[in-house]
C-alpha cells in the first residue's frame, strides 16, 4: 500500500476546498453578497425603476404609434446611405488588414526579440483598443470636418487595434521550427517570414480581416450618428427631427443587412478554417 | 530525375473556374466601391490644416478642472454596464438553454433558439439605446435596458455553445440512476458550466464598460453625454480629459477581468 509518508505535498490553495467546504461556502457566499449590494447600490445610483420599465411598456402602445407604420419614402435614400456604409466598411477594413501585416509582426514577441519595439508597439495598439469607436469618430470628424472620409479613418484606427491583437496572438502561436530550420539554411528574415510564418497564419489571418469586416458594418452604422457619413448619419439626422417611423425604417435595413452580412461571413469563414 | 518528383497535383478545372469568378467578384466589389464612394480629398485637406491647430494640441492638453466631473459620470457608466452586463448574464441562461441542441434535442427549438439570439445580436447597442430613450425617456435606465438586452445576444450564443460541449456521460449516468430532471440540472449541468458561464459574463461585462461609454451620446446616460456635449461645444480640452479616463478606466477593467477570469477557469 502506499505509505502516508511519500504522499505528494499539496498546496493549502488546491487542498483548501476539500478539507474545509465551508471555508469555500463562506467564501461564495462573501462574493454573493458582494455582488448583490453592488448590483443594489448601482440600481439606486443609476434610477433602476421597475415601475418605470412597466409604465414603459404601458406606454408601448403610444411608442409603436410612434414608430410604426414606417415611412417608406426613406427607403430610398436610405438604400442610397447604406452603400455608402458598406463602402466605408470595406475600404477600412481593406486598408487595416494591410498595415496590420507589419504591426502585428512587431507585435509578436518571437518574431520582434527586441524587447523595447515589442513593447512599444503593444502599449500603442492596447490604448488603441481602449478608445471607443464613437469616440475616434468623434476626433477624427473634428479633424476631418463631417463627412465619409472621418469615418473611413475612424475605422481604420478601430479594426487596426483589434486585427494587430488576434494578429499577433495568432503569429505568437505559430511554430517556429520551420523558420529555424530556414534560418540554418541561409533564408533571410523577409524569405522565413514569408514561408515559415505566412501559410502557418494565413487561414486564420483572412478570417479575422472577415470578421473585422464585419464589426466594420455594424460600427460604421454607430458612428454615422456623429456625422462620420453613411446610414448612421441619415438615422441620427431622422431622431433629431423626431421623425420616429423613419427611424424605423432605417434600424429594419441595417438589421436586414448586419443580418445577411453575418450570415455570410461566417459561411466564407466556416469554409476557410 | 522527374521520376523522384512527387506527381503533380491534378489541376481541377472546376476548382480553377471557381476561383476565377471569386477572383472576378472581388475586383467587381473594390471597383464599385472605389468608384461609387465620393471623398472630396480637397475639402477634406482644407478642413485638416484648418483644424488641426484647434483640434491636436487641446486634445493632448487635457482639462484637469473637469477632472473630478468625469470621473463620476466614468463611474455612471460602470454602473450601467454593471447591471446591464448582471441582468444579461441572468437572461441569457434560458435562451442558452433553449439554443443548445443537447438539452432539448429538438431541432426546431434550438433554432428557434439561435434565431432569437441572432437577431438580437444584430441591433448595435446605440440603436437599442435610441429605441429605449423613446420607451422610458433620457435616463441611465434606458443605457442599462440597452445593455442588457445587446448582450443577451452574445452571452446567450456563448452559452449555448458551452452548453453543446458539455459532457453528456454525466447526464446519462443520472438518468439511469433514475435522477429526476431538477437533479440533472443541479448536479448534472450546472456543475459543469458554471466557470465558463461567469468567465463569459465578466468579459461581457468588460465590453459592456466600452460599450456603455457611448450611450450617453443618445442621452441614455453615463460619460457619453459628456463626449456629445464636448463635441457640440468644440471644448477638445474636455474631450481630452474624457479620452484620458476612458483609456484609463478600461485598461484596469481589462486587468482585473483577465486576472479574475484565469483564477475562476
Amino acid at each position: 500500500m502506499s505509505n502516508p509518508m511519500h504522499k505528494p505535498s499539496l498546496t493549502e490553495d488546491q487542498y483548501a476546498p476539500m478539507l474545509s467546504p465551508w471555508r469555500a461556502k463562506a467564501k461564495i457566499t462573501m462574493i454573493f453578497f458582494v455582488i448583490i449590494m453592488f448590483l443594489l447600490f448601482s440600481s439606486w445610483r443609476t434610477g433602476v425603476d421597475l415601475a418605470e420599465l412597466t409604465r414603459g411598456f404601458g406606454n408601448m402602445t403610444q411608442i409603436t404609434d410612434k414608430l410604426f407604420p414606417m415611412n417608406m419614402s426613406i427607403l430610398g435614400p436610405a438604400v442610397g446611405r447604406l452603400f455608402e456604409t458598406i463602402h466605408m466598411a470595406i475600404i477600412a477594413s481593406t486598408f487595416s488588414t494591410l498595415v496590420v501585416i507589419p504591426v502585428s509582426l512587431l507585435a509578436a514577441n518571437n518574431i520582434t526579440t527586441n524587447w523595447f519595439v515589442y513593447n512599444i508597439t503593444r502599449f500603442i495598439m492596447n490604448v488603441l483598443r481602449t478608445i471607443p469607436d464613437v469616440v475616434l469618430a468623434v476626433i477624427f470628424v473634428g479633424l476631418f470636418g463631417i463627412g465619409v472620409f472621418g469615418g473611413i479613418v475612424a475605422l481604420f484606427v478601430f479594426s487596426l487595434g483589434i486585427l494587430a491583437k488576434l494578429i499577433s496572438e495568432t503569429v505568437e502561436s505559430a511554430d517556429m521550427q520551420p523558420v529555424e530550420a530556414m534560418r540554418a539554411s541561409g533564408a533571410n528574415t523577409i524569405q522565413a517570414i514569408a514561408y515559415g510564418i505566412v501559410p502557418q497564419v494565413l487561414p486564420q489571418f483572412t478570417s479575422f480581416s472577415l470578421y473585422v469586416f464585419e464589426i466594420n458594418i455594424r460600427a460604421s452604422v454607430v458612428i454615422g450618428l456623429v456625422g462620420a457619413g453613411g446610414i448612421g448619419q441619415l438615422l441620427m439626422n431622422q431622431f433629431s427631427f423626431n421623425n420616429y417611423g423613419a427611424v424605423m425604417t432605417i434600424i429594419a435595413i441595417i438589421f436586414v443587412v448586419v443580418v445577411i452580412i453575418e450570415y455570410i461571413s461566417g459561411k466564407i469563414r466556416e469554409a476557410i478554417i | 530525375m522527374s521520376q523522384q518528383l512527387p506527381p503533380k497535383k491534378p489541376r481541377s478545372t472546376k476548382k480553377l473556374v471557381r476561383n476565377i469568378a471569386i477572383a472576378i467578384a472581388i475586383v467587381i466589389l473594390y471597383l464599385w466601391t472605389f468608384l461609387s464612394i465620393n471623398v472630396d480629398f480637397a475639402r477634406v485637406a482644407e478642413r485638416f490644416s484648418s483644424n488641426y491647430d484647434r483640434v491636436v494640441p487641446q486634445l493632448i492638453s487635457p482639462n484637469w478642472e473637469r477632472g473630478p466631473e468625469v470621473i463620476e459620470m466614468m463611474i455612471e457608466t460602470i454602473f450601467i454596464a454593471y447591471v446591464g452586463s448582471l441582468a444579461a448574464a441572468i437572461i441569457a441562461v434560458p435562451l442558452g438553454f433553449l439554443a443548445a441542441f443537447n438539452m432539448t434535442y429538438n431541432k426546431m427549438l434550438s433554432t428557434f433558439g439561435k434565431w432569437i439570439l441572432s437577431g438580437v445580436r444584430a441591433f448595435p447597442e446605440i440603436i437599442l439605446a435610441i429605441l429605449f430613450v423613446v420607451a422610458v425617456g433620457p435616463t441611465p435606465f434606458a443605457g442599462i435596458l440597452a445593455i442588457a438586452i445587446g448582450s443577451t445576444g452574445m452571452l446567450g450564443k456563448l452559452y449555448a455553445e458551452v452548453l453543446e460541449s458539455i459532457d453528456m456521460n454525466v447526464v446519462e449516468a443520472m438518468q439511469a440512476n433514475g435522477a429526476n430532471k431538477v437533479q440533472i440540472m443541479f448536479h448534472g449541468i450546472i456543475p459543469q458550466v458554471i466557470p465558463e458561464f461567469l468567465s463569459y459574463a465578466i468579459y461581457r461585462f468588460e465590453i459592456d464598460v466600452r460599450a456603455s461609454t457611448i450611450l450617453g451620446y443618445v442621452g441614455a446616460g453615463g460619460i457619453g453625454t459628456m463626449i456629445f456635449f464636448a463635441q457640440s461645444n468644440r471644448n477638445w480640452s474636455d474631450m481630452g480629459m474624457i479620452l484620458l479616463v476612458i483609456i484609463i478606466v478600461v485598461t484596469l477593467i481589462d486587468y482585473a477581468s483577465t486576472y479574475i477570469r484565469k483564477r475562476i477557469v
